[in-house]
């Protein structure tokens, strides 16, 4: 809605409140000065420093002179816009001032907090009350504009986190779409063997909530999907999604698997790493990652199949398939949904132990991932659950090294927080299957959760052997016949302040959590922050911490940091809330920061039109004009920074508030 | 292909045939070696651990001295000795990141009409022959494929750390790759890059002298017939040192020990002469009937 442009008649009162924040800013900013300068400017009518200004009597100080001297215009100096706009022009509002004749200026964030020296720190806060005075002088009353909200809310990732944020807000009545990148969901936890501490099995919870997934009327899940491209803004976005072509009329397959059996790839030197069992299995061209995904349809891997690479191929498993389910002419398809809500449930990948070459992975056969143990324990994985090495034998010594790509400044220098109960796992489960003597190599043990302390006391009480060291490398260069054939570790042991070697005949290396190797594209993508690590930035740490900056994108799970299962569903369920709050609403208010023109100004140059983004501007032929269609604009400000003739101005930016507030801060530092 | 070579006081002493067997080498392959005028010490001696300050003047009067002899071009200073490539390398490093170190050195240099503002590349000569003339010249340059080496290429710590632009820190290649061009058969062993007692051998000699055994012994276990350094220090601790050695551990140690240049010139058709073999003390030969 398009208000007053000029200044209303009456002379501005304004009131400014110069706030202590405590001692956030009164340590370094003189506020008694700040005020006492404040009082002098033009149209100021009443100038105080107080406590807390967001703070019940603060507010309620304000609204008292607003009756009382028949304020008309407000100025809070005090923190960011981001905390308190909001609050104080509730306070204005409720005081039966329009809310948009309210102006913050913030002297904590970017004076108190940054500023070494408090002369200097009290110059720029009066530079910064300045230009507020000048610029809310020029304010107009505005009022928010609202946005219908569509109810639809895409889900992007189908691990554990997207799954839960999924369900409940399907559970909610809210159509969703999931989006998943591989064949099947279940993610990572899908390849874990048991879930420490209670050790419940990891398939036996969590594969009847992918079945519910699968099977929930308001979910449309598409595997073997990504995002390409996602415009629009809260609670209307546009997105498309590439379906990727698998080869398989997903509607035709059952998995039953005989195109599998079939497959020319008999020979194993012909197939490739399976990546559901990180590698340590083989398979064919056709395949399904494991007998429980959803859905339990194949997928051709084409950069394998003969058919799809060379064009020649039997194609035994056309002949197979009674269903005629294989279908090689299968092109990618882009699909466009509209959705109210996004949330970004992507998760991790782990860190690879070859970037750290004194570990030895990827060139000792006997090293190994945490997620590859997970794998050799796993009733379901390539070994039927025994822990057999690569040679064939069980081992009888065995290493568990911690904080591996984690602690480290050469890589990671965060805690990748699950590994120590996930090392702590793996001992106990290894000494549980072989016997074998269990050395966990620590830096420092890190179980701060429910029932994870006790679970390391178990660990302990079972007898295995716990060494504090960060570990120097793991070697076959034997010094002793005991060590011969074996892989040696060497850490010094902090604890007794020596150096050991310790021979072993299995390492497991418990790696850390990293972002996904894209993020910076998906960033990019959906238009939100990543942390220094790369982690997907939360809107606020402690109070918005599954909020992006991006309003109506959410955040679960571990591709914003680090997280264990439990906290990964907890996050998961908070995300979807979140995006039920926003899409329950139904309309989103937005700021009334839209583009106008003025119409003796504008001499219908076209300039503008190509220029705008979301295709707001049109012309009219009769008046020979531009004209800006307000349910469209999104205040980018494009227009107006590029019209020739400064006919194109912006509601809350016009150039008349933004000169007042330069001549504010210029003509009194 | 024109480079700035730093000797260092090693490859005009000790390790004489290091020098000699380089620059015969590179000669050969098509590669110029000026020397730069006027060098000095690099500091790594005892003066790094005693006044690490007058350590780094010294060695950035060889890098100011090499940007000077560049005229404004880009200048790359060549030292194979690994222990004057880290002390040029640290140099460059303190002075970009420490303004304390910068100045202080700055000054000394403006003392003698000097400056370095950071325009010369320090390289090891390992790192030219993999990465600038390449194992493609190589391998046609080569006519004398040495099939009888079993080589165990010791790199010496201080060529891949902290430093190691070209290389692995703890798992070095780039001397492998040159030993399987020239036709001999690098061994898969784990002390590539470990310390071979450095001057512990000098200043507590059972530290030093089991450090370098212990090298020595792997190397054997793993199948070499010769040990190929790239440092001077390195190959003097190992070579010098086999007689003692043996008395202490009760055994004959017979390993020769030479600079991976020596195997380079020898397969590219140099007589063993200028290849400066007849200095040491185990003779190539040797390894034949080892082997």
């Amino acid at each position: 809605m398009i208000m007053h442009r000029k200044s209303p008649e009456d002379q501005p009162r304004i009131g400014v409140y110069v706030c202590h924040c405590g001692v956030n800013i009164a340590a370094k900013v003189d506020v008694e000065h700040v005020r006492d300068f404040a009082a002098s400017l033009p149209g100021v009518v009443v100038s105080r420093d107080y406590k807390f200004a967001c703070s019940d009597p603060g507010q309620e100080l304000i609204q008292k002179d607003i009756r009382e001297h028949d304020l008309n215009r407000i100025v809070v100096a005090s923190c960011s816009p981001q905390l308190h706009e909001r609050t104080f022009r509730r306070t204005c509002a409720d005081a039966g001032l329009s809310p948009f004749f309210f102006q913050m200026a913030n002297i904590r964030e970017h004076v108190s907090w940054v500023t070494v020296d408090p002369g200097a720190a009290t110059t720029k806060a009066r530079a910064l009350v300045a230009a507020a005075v000048r610029r809310v002088a020029r304010a107009e009353a505005l009022a928010l504009r609202q946005v219908p909200v569509r109810p639809e809310v895409l889900v992007v990732g189908g691990g554990i986190a997207g799954i839960h944020s999924a369900l409940t807000l399907a559970n909610a009545g809210k159509k969703v779409f999931l989006v998943e990148r591989e064949p099947t969901i279940g993610g990572h936890m899908a390849q874990l063997d048991k879930t420490f501490p209670t050790m419940d099995c990891s398939a036996c919870i969590l594969t009847p909530k992918m079945s519910d997934v699968k099977n929930h009327p308001n979910i449309t899940m598409w595997t073997y999907s990504e995002v390409d491209e996602v415009s629009g803004f809260t609670g209307n976005f546009k997105v498309k999604v590439r379906r990727k072509a698998r080869y398989i009329k997903e509607e035709l397959c059952v998995g039953c698997g005989d195109c599998v059996d079939a497959c020319v790839m008999k020979k194993e030197k012909v197939q490739v790493p399976d990546e559901f069992n990180v590698g340590l299995s083989k398979r064919k061209a056709v395949y399904m990652p494991f007998p429980q995904a959803t859905p339990a349809c194949m997928v051709i891997d084409p950069k394998q199949c003969l058919q799809l690479m060379k064009g020649k191929c039997a194609q035994t498993c056309v002949d197979a398939c009674e269903r005629a389910a294989v279908d090689f002419d299968q092109t990618d398809e882009i699909v466009e949904i509209d959705v109210g809500a996004i949330v970004m449930a992507t998760g991790f990948r782990p860190f690879d132990a070859k970037r750290i070459p004194e570990y030895g992975y990827g060139r000792f056969d006997h090293v190994y991932t945490t997620l590859e143990v997970e794998r050799l324990v796993n009733a379901s994985g390539p070994t039927g659950g025994e822990v057999v090495l690569r040679d064939g034998t069980v081992p009888k010594t065995v290493g568990v090294i911690h904080c591996v790509g984690s602690r480290d400044r050469r890589h990671n220098a965060y805690c990748s927080k699950v590994c120590c109960m996930a090392a702590l796992k793996m001992a106990h489960l290894v000494k549980e299957r072989t016997g074998a003597e269990v050395f966990d190599f620590y830096v420092d043990m890190r179980t701060p959760s429910k029932g994870y302390e006790e679970f390391y006391d178990q660990v302990l009480s079972e007898g295995v052997q716990f060494i504090r060291g960060r570990v120097a490398e793991v070697t076959d260069w034997a010094m002793t016949p005991e060590e011969e054939g074996k892989l040696v570790i060497r850490v010094e042991d902090t604890l007794i302040g020596v150096a050991r070697r310790v021979p072993v005949d299995m390492v497991i290396l418990a790696v850390g959590l990293e972002p996904q190797v894209d993020t910076a594209e998906m960033q990019r993508r959906f238009n939100i922050s990543c942390s220094q690590e790369g982690f997907f930035l939360e809107r606020h740490p402690k109070l918005a911490p599954v909020s992006t900056f991006t309003d109506g994108i959410f955040l679960a799970g571990a591709c914003q940091g680090p997280k264990d299962i439990p906290e990964v569903v907890a996050q998961a369920g908070a995300a979807a809330a979140e995006a039920l709050a926003l899409v329950d609403r139904g309309h989103v208010d937005i700021e009334p920061n839209t583009a106008w023109i003025e119409e003796e100004a504008c001499s219908g140059c076209k300039t503008c039109i190509p220029l705008c983004p979301f295709n707001a501007i049109t012309r009219d032929e009769e008046k020979a004009i531009a004209v800006v269609n307000d349910a469209m604009c999104k205040g980018c400000g494009t227009c107006v920074a590029a019209c020739p003739s400064g006919a194109a101005q912006q509601n809350m930016f016009t150039d008349e508030q933004i000169y007042e507030e330069i001549e504010g801060v210029l003509a009194y530092v | 292909m024109k480079y700035l070579y730093y000797p260092g006081c090693s490859l005009k002493g000790s390790g004489r045939s290091y020098e000699e067997s380089l620059l015969a080498s590179f000669k050969k392959l098509g590669v110029e070696m000026h020397e730069l005028p006027d060098w000095n010490c690099c500091g790594a001696t005892a003066y790094m651990a005693v006044d690490e300050m007058k350590a780094f003047a010294l060695a950035a009067r060889n890098l100011a001295l090499a940007e000077r002899y560049g005229d404004g071009e880009p200048v790359t200073l060549v030292a194979p000795c690994n222990a004057c490539y880290l002390a040029l390398m640290k140099v460059q490093k303190y002075m970009a990141e420490y303004d304390e170190v910068g100045r202080t050195i700055s000054d000394a240099l403006a003392s003698a009409d000097l400056s370095y503002r950071g325009g010369v590349r320090v390289r090891q000569s390992l790192d030219v022959l993999l990465n600038d003339v390449g194992l493609d010249l190589l391998a046609e340059k080569i006519n004398h494929p040495l099939g009888q080496w079993k080589v165990a290429c010791y790199y010496g710590c201080q060529a891949v750390r902290p430093f190691a632009p070209f290389d692995d820190e703890y798992n070095p290649m780039s001397m492998d790759h040159l030993m399987r061009s020239i036709g001999a058969e690098p061994v898969d062993w784990p002390l590539k890059a470990r310390c071979c007692g450095g001057t512990l051998t000098g200043t507590i000699p059972t530290v030093g002298l089991r450090l370098s055994y212990i090298i020595l012994r792997e190397a054997i276990d793993r199948g070499a017939n010769v040990v190929a350094t790239a440092c001077p220090l390195c190959q003097f601790n190992l070579e010098c040192y086999q007689s003692q050695m043996g008395r202490e551990y009760g055994e004959d140690l017979d390993m020769p020990i030479v600079y991976y240049s020596q195997l380079l010139g020898q397969a590219l058709g140099i007589d063993d002469r200028s290849l400066g073999l007849q200095r040491h003390f185990v003779p190539l030969t040797a390894a034949a009937a080892v082997g």
